[in-house]
C-alpha cells in the first residue's frame, strides 16, 4: 500500500512534466489546428539552456533558489524566443496552405535542432548540475517525498496558475481564446491574430523550457535527443486530455505519468513506451475527443 | 501489338536487363544498396499516399504496418522457409528456385500486414483527423513495442536472416526487387484510378457528401487502409530480405514520419509525387555524405524550405504522364 502511494507520487511528480509539455502543444492547436512536432525539441533546447546557463552563472556546484530561479529564467526565456521565431520562420508562411505542410515543416524543423544539437553540443550526453540538493523533505511511514519531487511540482502548479490567470483573465488571453475559437472572425474584431499566434507560441514555449529545466532536476542525464520521446508522450497526452483544452492537457500529462509509472513498477519497464498508447486508444474508443474535448458538429 | 505497347514492353525489359545485369556489374555495393532503400521506400511511400493522398484519412503509423510485414516474413523463411527453399534448390537450377521461393515470404508479410490493418483500421477509422492520426501513431509505437518482448523474432538483439538449411535467405537482385516495385506501384495507381478511387477521393473531398450519394464510406476507409497496409507489408518484406538484418528500432514513428513526408513532399493525391520523393529523399543524404556533420542540416533546411515554397508538394495531386506527349505525337499523324 505504502509502495502504491510512492508510486503515486513519483507518478505525479513525473506527469507534471508532461503536463507543461503539453499545455504547448495544446495551446498551439487550439489557436492553429497543428501539430507542432518542433516542440519536443524546444524542451530539450530548455534543458539545454539550463545546462550552460547554471555553469555561466556559476551556480553549477552551490545549490540556491535564487540559482535555480535565474536558471529557469534562462531556459524559459531562450525557449521563448525559440518558440517564436520557429513561428515566423516555419509556420507563418504556411498559414493559407493546405494543413498538412506546415506539419511537414515542423518535422524539418525538429530534424534540424535535433541534428543542430549534436552537432554543436556534441551528441555524447550531459550531466544536469544539481540545481537543488537532494534530500528527503517530508517522510511519512515508508514513503518519502524528495524536494527535488516537491521543487517540480510547486513550479509546475505556480506556471499552470499563472498560465491559467492569463487565458482567463486578460485581454491578451481573451483573444487568445477569440483567435482559438473562429480566427477570421477574430480579426474582423480587431484582434492582432499573427501577433497573438505569436504570443501563444512564447507561452507554450516557455512553460516547455521550465519543462527542460524539471527533467534535469529529476534526471539529470541530459542530450539532443532527449526530447523525441517524452515530446511525442505530452502530444498523447494532450490528445488524452482533449487537445486544444488546457485543463485537458494538465490532468492528461499527470494521469499518463502515474500510469507510465504504475506500469513501469508492478508490470515491466519495457512495455513502459507502449502503455501510453494503449490508453490513448482506449480512451479515444469511447470518447473520440479525448476526456475534456468538446464535439464539434458537423457542418453539412 | 499496338506501337505504343511494344514500345512499353521494350522499355520494361530495358529496364530489368538494366538492373539485373548492367548495374550490379557496373555499381560498387554501397550504390545497390541505396537503390535497394529507395525501392523499399517507394513501395512504402506509395502504399500510404492510397491512404492520406486519396482517402484523406490521415494516417501515420505505417512503419508499424511495414514491422509486421517485415518480422512475419523474416520469421517464415527463418522457420520454415530455409526447408522449402532448400528442397527446391535441390530440384531446379537455384535462380528458377529463388524465384519461386520469394513471393511466398512477399506475400505472407503483405497478408499479415493487411490483417493487421483490418484489426486496426475498423475501430480507428471512425475517429476523425487528428485524432485518427494520432491512434494511428499509437498502433504502430505498440506493434514495434509487442514484436520487441517477442523472444523467437530476438526481441531487443534484433533477428537476422540466417538459414540453418545452408542456402541464402537474403533477396538483392536489383531487377527482381524493382519488379515487384513496379508491380505494387501498378497495382495501387490501377486502384486509386478505377471507381473504387472515385470512392475514395469522394471521402477524400467531403465524407458527408459521400455518404449522401451512396458511397459506403466506412468500407471504403477500411479498404484503402487494409490494401495499403498489404504494400506496408510488402515493403517490410523487402527490406527484410534485402538488408538480411532487422530490428525494431527501423521501425518506429521516426519510419513513419519519414513516409509521410514523402507523400507530403511529393503531393498529397499523386502517385509520380511519392515516387519521385521517395527517391529523392532516400538518395539525398547519401548524396549529400560528402559534407560529413553538416548533412542532416542541410537535410531539414531543404525538408523546410521545398515545404514553404511549394505548399502544395512537388507534384500538387497533378501526376507525372506521357498522355499529353501521346497526344501530340497523334495530333501530328493526324495532321500529316
Amino acid at each position: 500500500m505504502e509502495n502504491l502511494l510512492q508510486q503515486l507520487v513519483n507518478g505525479i511528480a513525473w506527469g507534471s512534466i508532461y503536463a507543461l509539455v503539453a499545455l504547448g502543444y495544446t495551446m498551439v492547436y487550439g489557436v492553429l489546428r497543428l501539430i507542432n512536432f518542433a516542440h519536443g525539441e524546444v524542451y530539450m533546447v530548455g534543458a539545454m539552456t539550463g545546462f550552460y546557463a547554471a555553469h555561466a552563472l556559476g551556480v553549477a556546484d552551490r545549490p540556491s533558489a535564487l540559482g535555480l530561479a535565474a536558471t529557469l529564467l534562462a531556459a524559459m526565456a531562450t525557449c521563448a524566443a525559440l518558440g517564436a521565431t520557429i513561428e515566423r520562420v516555419a509556420y507563418r508562411p504556411l498559414r493559407r496552405a493546405p494543413r498538412l505542410a506546415p506539419l511537414i515543416t515542423a518535422i524539418g524543423v525538429s530534424l534540424l535542432l535535433q541534428n543542430a544539437g549534436q552537432l554543436v553540443l556534441g551528441a555524447d550526453p550531459k550531466f544536469f548540475p544539481p540545481l537543488v540538493a537532494s534530500r528527503e523533505a517530508w517522510r511519512v511511514g515508508s514513503l518519502a517525498v524528495s524536494n527535488i519531487q516537491l521543487t517540480v511540482m510547486a513550479t509546475a502548479v505556480v506556471l499552470m496558475a499563472g498560465l491559467e490567470l492569463v487565458v482567463m483573465r486578460t485581454r491578451v488571453g481573451r483573444a487568445m481564446r477569440a483567435v482559438a475559437q473562429d480566427a477570421d472572425a477574430a480579426a474582423l474584431m480587431g484582434v492582432p491574430v499573427d501577433r497573438i499566434i505569436q504570443l501563444t507560441f512564447v507561452l507554450g514555449s516557455a512553460l516547455a523550457g521550465a519543462a527542460g529545466i524539471q527533467v534535469g532536476l529529476s534526471n539529470p542525464k541530459i542530450d539532443p535527443l532527449m526530447g523525441l520521446m517524452p515530446g511525442l508522450k505530452a502530444f498523447v497526452a494532450a490528445v488524452l486530455g482533449g487537445i486544444g483544452s488546457i485543463p485537458g492537457a494538465m490532468v492528461g500529462g499527470l494521469l499518463l505519468g502515474v500510469v507510465e509509472t504504475l506500469v513501469a513498477g508492478y508490470l515491466s519497464s519495457t512495455y513502459r513506451d507502449a502503455i501510453a498508447f494503449v490508453i490513448l486508444i482506449a480512451i479515444l474508443l469511447y470518447r473520440p475527443t479525448g476526456l475534456f474535448g468538446s464535439a464539434q458538429a458537423e457542418k453539412v | 501489338m499496338r506501337p505504343g505497347t511494344a514500345l512499353a514492353l521494350g522499355g520494361l525489359g530495358l529496364a530489368f536487363v538494366l538492373l539485373e545485369w548492367v548495374l550490379p556489374r557496373a555499381l560498387n555495393p554501397y550504390y545497390l544498396t541505396i537503390l535497394t532503400r529507395i525501392g523499399v521506400a517507394i513501395v512504402a511511400a506509395v502504399s500510404l499516399q492510397l491512404v492520406n493522398g486519396f482517402t484523406g484519412q490521415f494516417s501515420i503509423g505505417h512503419a508499424g504496418f511495414m514491422a509486421v510485414g517485415a518480422y512475419a516474413s523474416a520469421a517464415l523463411s527463418v522457420y520454415l522457409g530455409s526447408e522449402w527453399l532448400a528442397a527446391l534448390a535441390s530440384a531446379l537450377p537455384i535462380w528458377l528456385a529463388r524465384a519461386l521461393y520469394f513471393p511466398i515470404p512477399l506475400l505472407v508479410g503483405g497478408a499479415l500486414a493487411a490483417v493487421a490493418g483490418l484489426l486496426v483500421g475498423i475501430p480507428t477509422l471512425r475517429l476523425r483527423g487528428d485524432y485518427l492520426a494520432i491512434a494511428t501513431l499509437g498502433f504502430g509505437e505498440i506493434i514495434r513495442v509487442v514484436i520487441l518482448n517477442v523472444d523467437a523474432v530476438g526481441g531487443a538483439r534484433g533477428f537476422a536472416l540466417n538459414a540453418t538449411s545452408g542456402v541464402d535467405l537474403r533477396f538483392e537482385d536489383l531487377g527482381a526487387i524493382y519488379a515487384v516495385v513496379a508491380l505494387s506501384v501498378g497495382v495501387i495507381a490501377r486502384l486509386a484510378y478505377s471507381s473504387a478511387g472515385l470512392a475514395f477521393r469522394a471521402v477524400r473531398e467531403d465524407e458527408t457528401a459521400a455518404e449522401s450519394i451512396g458511397v459506403a464510406t466506412t468500407r471504403v476507409k477500411v479498404l484503402a487502409f487494409v490494401v495499403s497496409s498489404f504494400f506496408a507489408g510488402v515493403a517490410g518484406a523487402l527490406f527484410a530480405h534485402s538488408e538480411g538484418y532487422i530490428h525494431t528500432n527501423s521501425f518506429s514513428f521516426v519510419r513513419s514520419f519519414e513516409i509521410m513526408v514523402f507523400v507530403v513532399l511529393g503531393g498529397l493525391g499523386s502517385i509520380t509525387g511519392a515516387v519521385i520523393a521517395a527517391t529523392v529523399l532516400t538518395a539525398a543524404p547519401e548524396g549529400l555524405r560528402g559534407l560529413g556533420e553538416l548533412r542532416m542540416i542541410l537535410y531539414s533546411l531543404l525538408l523546410i524550405a521545398v515545404m514553404i515554397l511549394r505548399p502544395q508538394g512537388l507534384m500538387g495531386s497533378r501526376e507525372l504522364s506521357l498522355a499529353p506527349l501521346r497526344a501530340r505525337l497523334r495530333g501530328r499523324r493526324a495532321a500529316a
